[in-house]
């Protein structure tokens, strides 16, 4: 696996089994492998995108990067510490660098509390007074995620959706991290107020010089946030390669086909679009298909696919998880 | 299905043994010797000590629940090899010397009343609480909404021995329209049975129904706003339709789970209905064995009415799964 | 001859304890048997309770609806109750975004499906099965005759939706209205059901209504497309006159927002200020003002008068509610939107 230089993360055979139900009496337990065996790194800096369907695991793994989650096997390394298995004290210090923003932003902010005390929680947490007082530094922040810095003492509820997602980046940024994993941070929002948000994200990206694990379905959105791009699908990576090079040249069959889905806003871009029609949908992540785990939609698959999981190996620009690559 | 089944029959058996057991061993604890109540006024300390190995009380707790339990599959004797020897056939719960008989003839002996109440009264709330409540419903906000929520409140927050009372003094003392409640078979008298039950059906349905009109409003009008009513009525469905396969199906399941666990309880004992109208049940039984710290009966008591409400976990569990597909037993 | 669906100053209000919320606001379109109107607005706009006016759904309930709307001949908002029950279903039907909470929970799928077809058809139960098995195989459910007693939750999202798909289309209506039918799902499945709808519209000749905040999907489904905000239609045209040629400038707003495939990933996407309004406080005048880029070139007019619907060019099919002269639109679309595009 080619590496990049200067990695602030690092993921190695990250594996998540979540445990399903059981059969009868005392039968096995089923085994829901969310995330498995997944690498890849992050250099300092750039925004890696971080995209599949639903069930793929992008979320599971976004939560193994931060330990939301404990891995059931394989490593995540931030800044050269292995944090695989820290305990909640251990990751004490580390959370401080490594800070997550979520989807929903009616779910994730706590309505009893005000804007203030929900951006100022990161620094009660972990003890941290920064310079001229939490009140002073949290007005800041509201300030440069766009938000007047007078609505300290106002309740989430009385903010329009793009506003509060914005009110979670702030906190996100509360303590400076270095590494912002975020999940969906755009797909609950309406139209007009993503783009609000990505620009944030992206000046705050360029200003601070933030590392960002973007994750999201949409792939128009990675498009425009992410340099690097990896594609799950269920558990897997099957394709990771530099933005330009992903959405002109894509490798794997579904990587090709995910793109072929995406409807374009305009009319004539549609019809001379090359379409791929992908049957059925993914399969149960508990029972996943063996050897390759695309093959049942797959309109390349042949015998061998059935039999080896194919490796994620390095094509020109890309890696890429397939017996035959486009 | 089955597999679920006998898991739960096994684990709510062990449930039972448990409630056994901590009972048994709280009487233990319990600073009245049972051997001094049995003993009477011209009680000696070689008398007391006498019955103490005569009751086996002498022996250490294991022992004695270990015997316990052995009666209840085998039954067995008290005061073996004295001249006062008493037989307890299985199930033996137990042996009343106060009453110088066994536990489970006493249950057995009570339990007519309790189930003629539990049964009689479960229908009468199930009718009105139902039907209030789903009219409630679908007339929402109007003057028999109002009315009818209004009532339940009121219903709701009286006491059974402040109604029970009041209807006994009407309709008992005032217009003689009822005899005095009490118990009769009704195999034997089935008019004189249904006449004196009246008092203590209507008394516990009064207060059940208001809260079933209230929970079946709430279910029903939560379920109107689901997304799959909607679905019905752009389907072209009648509104009678539409309310009853649609929204009154979806509604039942957590009413049915309440109900469950309510006829569970309520077999184990109408406590206080009973002991107001003084009914000779299950509750009254054991009202009577605490105060005269019959401990046999107590603990008989209690083991009946945790094997009441245990089953009905398992019934309404089972009923749930049939009721709802979605909930997989396993 | 006049279209399958015409509706005419369309208005419908929800009295609340807040006041009046005007959800709907004089809304006037026709859609022809065999084509799409996609209606296209963000949260708030009104886009849902159109639709469940279509199907009299608001009967019964505090909405105050007003206008006129015409299902093959039938007056929807006069009819009385009974007489719209008789068209729900059979000469229009809808489905819904949430396909999972749209069907019941403890009904099987068949059941559900026979349920809607026995509502319209004097036939046996057993015939109606039949119909069920039928329809889940022309959706393309693989083995139908097995999956017909399967429940709602143990279909996938992809596969309800097309259960939804089937029972919708039972009774071979003439108008389907198609409310959000692929926001929850993947974009593969979405590619999936959306190809279906539209074979069965080539197949049967339905008139749909797709509902929708995705400009994408609207290009790909829709032969016209009506663009709502705050309640009001503020563009209205063919697919290509409003998506390649918009006027309004909320629609130049979206387009150059929304994040493509194509073009420069590198450039910043040109957001829309603000956030879409309340219902409940309509801003006065244009009620995009406080959003709009261009206030300016107009004056009071666009915080003080509502705008009229104009047709762009005289007897064109394609209108925009928009103080600016046609000139001024032009040349702004010509200089600052058209490149992002």
């Amino acid at each position: 696996m080619t590496s990049v230089n200067n990695p602030i993360l690092s993921v190695q055979g990250l594996t998540k089994h979540f445990p399903g139900g059981r059969e009868g009496l005392i039968g096995k337990r089923d085994v829901v492998q969310a995330v498995d065996g997944v690498n890849f790194e992050v250099a300092a800096g750039e925004a890696l995108g971080l995209v599949g369907e639903s069930g793929c695991g992008k979320s599971t793994t976004g939560r193994l990067i931060t330990r939301l989650l404990e891995p059931t096997a394989g490593t995540v390394t931030f800044e050269g510490q292995d944090i695989s298995h820290f305990s909640n004290a251990q990751m004490r210090p580390i959370r401080t660098q490594l800070q997550m923003i979520f989807q929903d932003p009616y779910a994730s902010l706590n309505p009893r509390h005000t804007v203030g005390t929900i951006v100022s929680t990161p620094f009660k947490i972990n003890k941290v007074t920064p310079e001229g007082g939490v009140k002073k530094r949290v007005q800041e922040i509201l300030e440069i995620v766009g938000l007047n810095p007078e609505h300290y003492n106002r309740y989430p509820h009385e903010f329009s959706g793009g506003q509060r997602q914005r009110i979670g980046i702030a906190r996100a940024l509360a303590l400076r991290p270095k590494l912002i994993v975020a999940d969906e941070p755009v797909s609950a929002l309406d139209v007009s107020i993503q783009a609000q948000i990505i620009n944030l994200m992206k000046d705050l990206q360029k200003d601070f010089g933030l590392t960002f694990v973007f994750i999201a379905h949409d792939l128009a959105v990675v498009r425009h946030f992410a340099q690097r791009v990896a594609v799950m699908y269920l558990g897997n990576i099957v394709e990771i390669a530099d933005r330009d090079t992903l959405y002109a040249t894509p490798k794997h069959p579904y990587t090709k086909a995910l793109l072929s889905a995406v409807p374009e806003a305009d009319p004539d871009a549609t019809g001379a679009r090359e379409r791929i029609r992908l049957t059925g949908d993914v399969p149960n992540p508990i029972n996943p298909p063996s050897g390759c785990r695309f093959r049942t939609r797959c309109w390349k698959a042949a015998e061998i696919c059935a039999i080896e999981p194919p490796a994620l190996l390095q094509i020109g620009k890309t890696q890429v998880a397939c017996h035959f690559p486009e | 299905m089955l597999k679920y089944t006998l898991r739960r029959v096994v684990s709510g058996t062990l449930v039972l043994g448990i409630v056994s057991a901590i009972v048994f061993a709280i009487f233990y604890i319990l600073p009245s010797d049972p051997a001094r109540l049995a003993c009477g006024k011209s009680c000696t300390p070689e008398l007391v000590a006498r019955i103490q190995v005569a009751l086996e009380l002498d022996q250490s707790l294991p022992v004695q629940y270990g015997r316990f339990i052995k009666g209840i599959f085998v039954g067995r004797t008290y005061l073996e090899n004295t001249d006062a020897a008493r037989e307890c056939g299985a199930p033996c719960l137990g042996y009343s010397y106060q009453t110088d008989l066994p536990v489970t003839e006493l249950l057995v002996d009570r339990l007519p009343a309790t189930l003629s109440i539990a049964v009689g009264a479960s229908i009468l709330w199930l009718l009105i609480g139902l039907s209030s409540g789903i009219l409630s419903a679908l007339r929402r906000g109007t003057w028999i909404d109002r009315t009818s929520q209004g009532f339940a409140l009121a219903a709701a927050s009286l006491q059974i021995y402040f109604v029970g009372l009041i209807l006994q003094f009407i309709f008992v003392d005032k217009l003689a329209w009822l005899p005095m409640p009490g118990y009769t078979s009704p195999f034997d008298y089935p008019l004189d049975w249904a006449k004196q039950m009246v008092l203590p059906w209507v008394t516990l349905a009064f207060l059940l129904s208001a809260i079933y009109s209230r929970l079946t409003r709430s279910g029903m009008i939560e379920t109107m706003g689901e997304d799959f009513v909607r679905t019905a009525r752009a389907k072209g469905l009648s509104s009678r339709d539409i309310n009853l396969k649609h929204v009154l199906r979806a509604a039942m399941t957590p009413i049915v789970t309440v109900f469950g666990l309510d006829l569970g309880s309520l077999l184990g004992g109408a406590v206080i209905t009973e002991y107001v109208f003084n009914i000779p049940g299950l509750g009254k039984l054991s009202t009577e064995a605490v105060t005269n710290l019959d401990l046999p009966v107590v603990t008989g008591t209690v083991l009946f009415a945790a094997f009441f409400i245990i089953t009905a976990n398992i019934v309404v569990d089972l009923l749930y799964s049939a009721l709802d597909p979605k909930v997989r037993l396993t | 001859m006049s279209a399958f669906l015409e509706v005419k100053n369309l208005s419908v209000a929800f009295p609340t304890e807040d006041g009046i919320v005007q959800a709907v606001d004089s809304l006037s379109f026709s859609v022809e048997k065999g084509k799409t109107l996609g209606i296209v607005g963000e949260s708030g706009s009104g886009k849902s309770v159109t639709s469940l006016a279509i199907l009299g759904l608001q009967k019964g309930s505090k909405a105050r609806v007003s206008g006129e709307i015409w299902v093959d001949g039938n007056e929807i908002i006069s009819a009385s109750e009974a007489e719209v029950r008789k068209l729900r279903g059979k000469a229009m039907s809808m489905i819904f975004q949430d396909a999972l909470a749209a069907l019941h929970p403890y009904y099987t799928v068949g059941h559900q499906i026979a349920e809607a077809y026995l509502v319209h058809n004097d036939v046996s139960k057993k015939v109606a099965a039949t119909r069920a098995i039928e329809m889940l195989d022309r959706v393309g459910i693989p083995e139908p005759h097995k999956r017909v007693n399967d429940y709602p939750h143990q279909f996938s999202g992809g596969m309800r939706q097309r259960a939804m798909i089937a029972m919708a289309l039972s009774c071979n209506p003439s108008l389907l209205i198609a409310d959000e039918p692929t926001t929850a799902l993947d974009v593969t499945v979405q590619a999936q059901i959306l190809e279906l709808l539209r074979d069965l519209q080539k197949e049967f000749g339905t008139a749909i209504i797709l509902i929708t905040h995705d400009l994408g999907v609207v290009a790909e489904t829709a032969d016209d497309v009506l663009l709502m905000y705050a309640g009001k239609q503020i563009e209205y045209g063919t697919v290509r006159d409003v998506l390649q040629v918009p006027q309004h400038p909320y629609a130049w707003g979206l387009l150059t927002s929304i994040p493509r495939l194509t073009g420069d990933p590198n450039l910043a996407l040109t957001a829309i200020q603000g956030a879409p309004p309340s219902l409940i406080s309509v801003p006065s005048g244009c009620a995009f003002h406080p959003r709009c880029t261009y206030v300016d070139n107009v004056g009071t007019a666009c915080t003080n008068i509502i705008p009229e619907l104009i047709p762009v060019s005289e007897g064109k099919h394609h209108s925009v509610r928009c103080h600016m002269s046609a000139k001024v639109r032009q040349d702004i679309f010509a200089n600052k939107v058209e490149p992002q595009l």
